[in-house]
């Protein structure tokens, strides 16, 4: 885990998202204790952990929505309420009122409403942004299209642009393979992962074992506390990391599930090898 | 009577408490249409009629004070909306259940304050039911500026409004000041129903705020369509209301609000219909009514899917 520290990532000056001994109380219960996690500029990171496990609020802290009670997290090396502008959040679907009378396009650009400040209007640059947005997504031909009548996975899509419309150095998503078939599933961590190629910095959270291993850089496994930071091929070979984090004991199908990936992992490694 | 014999008996001087009493019910259905589009697509029809009971309190003192009814309305009722706005922040408590206990409590201070008041059952009736006669020329203007600063703010925070009503967290992470938008959206609804109160009546002014948006909702899924149709359908019910209870002498606000009834009926009725006895759903309507700069993605694309 040393060579993950935020301290690290910080030296390079990489670190978009820094989180250093973080500890959130809700109410008096105490959700995370003591997390440090970095990511990097062109990283992509999913952090997986069982329901209740934090991972929403480990966002939120990212975000500036919840104080933590110790520690300190920075965004672009700024409190994270002062580097709001730099994140975009994409939230779970169900967040979203998708039955509202809105277009795909006026939807993005909502997700420009703190940039543009308290009553101001967008002009042609905002526009071209949701744009820009919607054709990363590959969303374009839907712009006019009623939120309500999209799709799941065109909702995550929607949601994606959203965040993605005022070009953040940090993308936040929440959950959102939850629900998703898994050729839709696979469409989104492709973005995900161009994205973080692109150079923005990605967290994501997921309870989707395959999900996690596909496509991530690092995996992040967090229950309460991080248990374990490493790439997926490191983590698939540390089946007791996962039983602690989700709490599961040997016999789970969770490690039937991890060996059959980290099998298929070593195949795929080894194909791209030869 | 023909409408005709409506329109002589508008400009008739005897009857100088007609007009007044038309302009105010057509100006609080046209704010009532567009405040109640919010109150629809957010789910706060309760909200609505919260602030409705709760500015009774206002109009009692007002009226046992003998001042201005419009303002001691505003006053109640944006003092229940900072309540309910303030208590909602305890998480153990949903808004509804506070929203509960402010609004009955406010509607018995203003059944205790007016008992207090000689001449009380029948003010009382008046308060509840609504009444086109008595109508000062004060109110008239109090009610036109107030509707005209009600729509100001809501065309100028309509952005913000909006991404709050679409999703609250991404809102906040956005660094939308959510509980003041609330709080606005709260008063901007009490504002609607207090100048809408005189005509309609402290019970039925949920039916202007609700109904109309609600029927607008049946009709489009875009929502400057909505925003302008609604208000339409309240003007248009608050004329028609008017004639029909001066000409058949029955109560106005009752009229309206059966005639708004009647529409979303029908147009609830004619959805069931054969989709494509109706327009479709806003298909060409995209673009208007937006900023200008807003462009019009691929338009050719589906005009051409038509001709195909």
């Amino acid at each position: 885990m040393g060579s993950d520290s935020p301290e690290r990532l910080n030296e390079g000056g990489r670190a978009v998202l820094a989180v250093e001994g973080l500890a959130v109380e809700l109410g008096r219960r105490r959700v995370l204790e003591g997390v440090d996690l970095g990511v990097a500029a062109g990283e992509l990171v999913t952090l997986v952990g069982p329901n209740g496990a934090g991972k929403t609020t480990l966002l939120r802290a990212a975000l500036g929505l919840v104080k933590p009670v110790a520690g300190r997290v920075s965004v672009a090396g700024r409190d994270p309420a002062a580097g709001r502008a730099a994140v975009g959040y994409v939230p779970q679907r169900h967040e979203f009122a998708w039955d509202f009378p809105i277009a795909v396009a006026d939807a993005v650009m909502t997700g420009l409403v703190g940039k543009l400040g308290l009553g101001r209007r967008p002009g042609r640059a905002e526009w071209q942004a949701v744009a820009d947005a919607l054709a990363r997504v590959e969303l374009a031909e839907l712009a006019d299209r009623p939120v309500g009548q999209l799709s799941g996975g065109q909702r995550q899509r929607v949601l994606v642009a959203r965040a993605l419309a005022p070009s953040p150095a940090l993308l936040l998503a929440d959950e959102p393979f939850t629900g998703l078939d898994l050729p839709t599933q696979g469409v989104l961590s492709a973005l995900f992962r161009g994205l973080a190629r692109e150079g923005r910095a990605v967290l994501m959270t997921t309870h989707d074992l395959l999900a996690a291993l596909d496509g991530s850089d690092r995996l992040a496994l967090l229950n309460r506390t991080l248990v374990a930071v490493g790439t997926p091929a490191e983590l698939a070979a540390r089946p007791q990391a996962w039983t602690e984090a989700f709490e599961v004991g040997p016999d789970s199908p969770l490690l039937r599930a991890l060996a059959g990936a980290a099998a298929t992992g070593t195949a795929a490694g080894a194909a791209v090898a030869v | 009577m023909s409408p005709i014999d409506f329109f002589y008996d508008l400009i008739n001087p005897d009857l100088a408490f007609l007009p007044k009493a038309l302009a105010v019910a057509v100006m609080s259905a046209v704010v009532c249409g567009v405040v109640g589009c919010h109150v629809v697509l957010r789910g706060m029809a309760f909200i609505g009629d919260a602030v409705a009971h709760a500015v009774f309190p206002g109009l009692a003192v007002a009226f046992v004070l003998a001042g201005n009814l419009v303002l001691g309305g505003i006053v109640a009722g944006v003092l229940t909306a900072v309540l309910v706005a303030v208590f909602s922040q305890n998480r153990r408590l949903k808004e509804d259940s506070v929203i509960g206990v402010f609004f009955v409590a406010a509607f018995a201070l203003g059944v205790v304050v007016i008992s207090r008041a000689p001449g009380y059952a029948g003010s009382l009736q008046q308060f509840l039911f609504g009444s086109i006669t008595g109508i000062p020329d004060s109110d008239l203007w109090v009610v036109g500026l107030t509707g005209a600063a009600t729509l100001a703010t809501l065309f100028w925070l309509h952005k913000e409004f909006v991404a709050t009503s679409l999703d609250r967290e991404s809102a906040r992470a956005l660094g939308l000041p959510v509980f003041w938008l609330d709080l606005g959206l709260y008063v901007l609804v009490t504002l609607a129903v207090v100048i809408s109160v005189q005509t309609i009546g402290n019970i039925l002014v949920l039916a202007l705020l609700v109904t109309p948006a609600a029927t607008a909702r049946l009709l489009t899924d875009r929502l400057a369509v909505m925003m302008v149709a609604a208000p339409l359908i309240g003007a248009g019910a608050a004329l028609v209301g008017l004639y029909l209870s001066w000409s058949l002498d029955l109560p106005t606000g009752g009229v309206i609000v059966l005639l708004l009834t009647a529409a979303f009926v029908l147009v609830w009725a004619s959805r069931l219909l054969p989709r494509r006895a109706l327009a479709g759903p806003g298909r060409d309507s995209a673009g208007r009514g937006r900023a200008a700069a807003r462009p019009r993605f691929h338009s050719e694309a589906i005009d051409l899917g038509g001709h195909t």
